[in-house]
């Protein structure tokens, strides 16, 4: 009874879906695990959603985007997240059964400490690869010039840096140098962590950001809600159209809906923002995902719960989303990620049949 | 068995399962120290596979081509805790000779206590002292004068970025202090007076006596206060990877990042899958290795030095 609601979660979510619990119906008590970008978020949801929602029990462990689909396919846990999608080896693993559903946007953004220059620094994506690649190494190289007639870049070295552990941050950034620089593509190429030619690694967002900090002409790249928590001097991208934009939240939601509208009705999201269409798209952006079973078995109330649990953060749960520094989804994309939501099953039967009592 | 008198059976088989009690908790110990080993070494099995005994000169480290060596963190490692060993041990036996024989009464323990709360301090926070109290010293005073003196010889050459090696060594050599200082100081009091007395009634000063009657005296515990802390250098995590660059290169240059078999782990352990991670776990073995060769060599030494002096003594 009452009491096995004290039992430790992790024996509860092997042996028991739902539990009686006195009088309000079903207990259900769902488990997830995975990316740290979105922790603050997913967290802030839980605790609300909780609040209106008694019956339903979440838990959410920050552990790393690995660790999420790694315990998601040992089966582990009710649901994944990850900063980066699945691999098709690692779709494999789990037989396809899996749907990556979008749930807020993230961004990663250039910053850097030059005291002699008040504006933004505008980069050229060749640019930042040139950097990163050590190919440019001084402030007042004529490719960062050309891009910034107006300042007055100082003769200074460029101290790169950048993420030393493993991280959906990295995998965003090396992905757009990947995308803008064939050298860096074969050199280098793109993942959570990479054998960087040039530069010092800083662990997490704060310790890349206590570098660039402490080092006069350094340049690293950060976490949009990071920096804008921490006023941190940002530069401007050129994106896909050729204009230069500065990162932040609506640039970024602009991302995702370039990218919807070449999205078919039927797609899976795992796509890629970087360089989306769009005049004001902000070129390094990336969904971050939840990774959930398309068939949970036997268990009907869990899978119910967590598709309305989803559907309650993708539409009232994204109103927290800016105030915690996370770009908000697009409303082009909602319908699409409805329709993936109600093929979502319990042992073949449907658990949801879509957004009608909201 | 005829000593002990008065033993009733009671009492006798209360001493058996005592006894059997405490050999099996004294076995657990080699248990799960075989257990890990164990562990290890089947986690990292793709890994030794795959590169065998290259794994350990290798310097490069490509997780997206699935190319791992673990050779500039080897070094790294070792280089650090040179450093802070030769940073620490003169201070910290520097400390307690001071605190055993020469400091006021009152002094001493007030100081000793100090230095022994050193080791209270999370790593974390010597981290973050590191990053922003220890680094912006050294660029503003310490390196430019050094690269204007020094700068020809290869410890320091390069150019100074604050995360370094230099960094690492001075953080480690104040987090292993404590422990150095604290068992020297131990083994110092141990010493018996009749060793200074002795000495300072055949005329010696006061420096004279320290010198030598207490330390030679006291040599096998002060190595052993040595390899103690070379011990926690060698695995330190946190404040490393927080100051010393995390750059997988091979320079024996003081001012240039590097980096330590602990700290890679702690980076990239949580993002890692397939060969990355078994690589991670082969560090983790090849650490163990060499922590376990660095205290044989210490053991060694201390049994070298203890011979030494107990000939010594009988040659007096």
């Amino acid at each position: 009874m009452s009491f096995s609601r004290f039992l430790p979660a992790a024996a509860l979510a092997v042996t028991v879906g739902a539990l009686a619990c006195g009088g309000q119906g079903e207990m259900v008590l769902l488990n997830g695990a995975g990316a740290t970008f979105p922790n603050i978020i997913y967290q802030k949801w839980i605790t609300d959603y909780n609040t209106a929602n008694p019956g339903v029990q979440l838990n959410y462990q920050s552990i790393g985007s690995g660790g999420g689909i790694q315990q998601y396919t040992d089966g582990t846990v009710d649901f994944g997240a990850s900063d980066a999608p699945m691999t098709e080896e690692e779709m494999a693993k789990v037989e396809g059964n899996v749907l990556h559903v979008p749930m807020v946007l993230g961004a990663v953004v250039p910053t850097y400490n030059l005291p002699e220059v008040t504006e933004p620094i505008r980069f050229a994506p060749e640019a930042l690869a040139g950097i990163y690649l050590g190919e440019i190494t001084r402030w007042n190289d004529v490719r960062l010039r050309s891009t910034n007639p107006g300042l007055n870049l100082p003769d200074r070295e460029i101290v790169v840096v950048r993420r030393s552990d493993g991280s959906g941050t990295t995998y965003i950034w090396t992905e757009f140098l990947s995308a803008v620089s064939p050298d860096w593509q074969s050199k280098v190429g793109t993942g959570k962590s990479v054998n960087w030619p040039v530069g010092i690694g800083g662990r997490g967002n704060e310790g890349v950001s206590a570098t660039v900090q402490q080092t006069p002409g350094a340049l690293g790249y950060v976490e949009l809600g990071y920096a804008m928590i921490n006023n941190m001097a940002v530069g401007a991208v050129r994106n896909a159209h050729g204009n230069f934009v500065t990162p932040d939240l609506s640039t970024v939601s602009e991302a995702a809906a370039g990218a919807a509208a070449a999205m078919g009705p039927d797609t899976d999201f795992r796509i890629s923002l970087i360089n989306a269409p769009g005049e004001r798209t902000y070129p390094v952006a990336s969904f971050t995902w939840l990774l959930v079973r398309r068939d949970y078995g036997q268990d009907a109330a869990k899978a119910e719960a967590l598709v309305e649990f989803i559907w309650w953060a993708l539409t009232q749960g994204q109103a927290s989303a800016e105030a915690l520094g996370y770009a908000p989804l697009p409303q082009a994309i909602m319908p699409m990620i409805e329709a993936r939501l109600k093929e979502v099953a319990a042992g073949g039967a449907a658990v949801w049949s879509g957004a009608s009592t909201d | 068995m005829a000593a002990g008198v008065g033993g009733t059976t009671g009492a006798g088989r209360g001493d058996t399962v005592f006894r059997i009690l405490l050999t099996g908790l004294a076995a657990a110990i080699p248990l799960v120290f075989l257990a890990l080993v164990a562990q290890l070494a089947w986690s990292s099995w793709p890994s030794i596979k795959a590169f065998g005994f290259r794994f350990l000169t290798s310097g490069t480290w490509d997780p997206v081509a699935g190319e791992f060596g673990a050779g500039p963190m080897i070094f790294g490692t070792l280089y650090s805790s040179l450093i802070a060993l030769l940073l620490a041990v003169p201070l910290a036996i520097g400390v307690a000779i001071f605190l055993t024989e020469f400091a006021p009464l009152w002094l001493r323990r007030p100081v000793g206590t100090l230095v022994e709360l050193l080791a209270a301090i999370p790593s974390v926070v010597y981290g973050l002292w590191g990053i922003f109290v220890l680094i912006p010293l050294l660029r503003t005073y310490a390196i430019p004068p050094l690269q204007a003196a020094l700068g020809w010889t290869p410890l320091f050459s390069g150019t100074f970025y604050g995360s370094s090696m230099l960094a690492a060594g001075i953080i480690l050599a104040v987090m292993i202090l404590p422990y150095i200082s604290s068992v020297s100081r131990e083994v110092l009091a141990a010493v018996p007076p009749s060793q200074r007395e002795a000495a300072l009634a055949l005329g010696a000063t006061r420096w004279e006596a320290v010198w030598s009657a207490v330390l030679p005296y006291a040599r096998p515990g002060l190595v052993g206060a040595v390899v103690l802390g070379l011990g926690r250098a060698l695995g330190e995590t946190m404040a490393v990877v927080m100051v010393i660059g995390n750059r997988h290169d091979l320079s024996v240059s003081l001012i240039e990042p590097g980096y330590t078999m602990a700290a890679v782990i702690a980076n990239e352990f949580n993002e890692a899958a397939g060969l990355q991670r078994a690589a991670l776990f082969e560090i983790g073995l090849v650490l163990f290795a060499v922590t376990l060769a660095v205290n044989a060599l210490a053991r060694f030494l201390v049994w070298r030095v203890a011979r030494d002096s107990a000939a010594g003594s009988k040659a007096l």
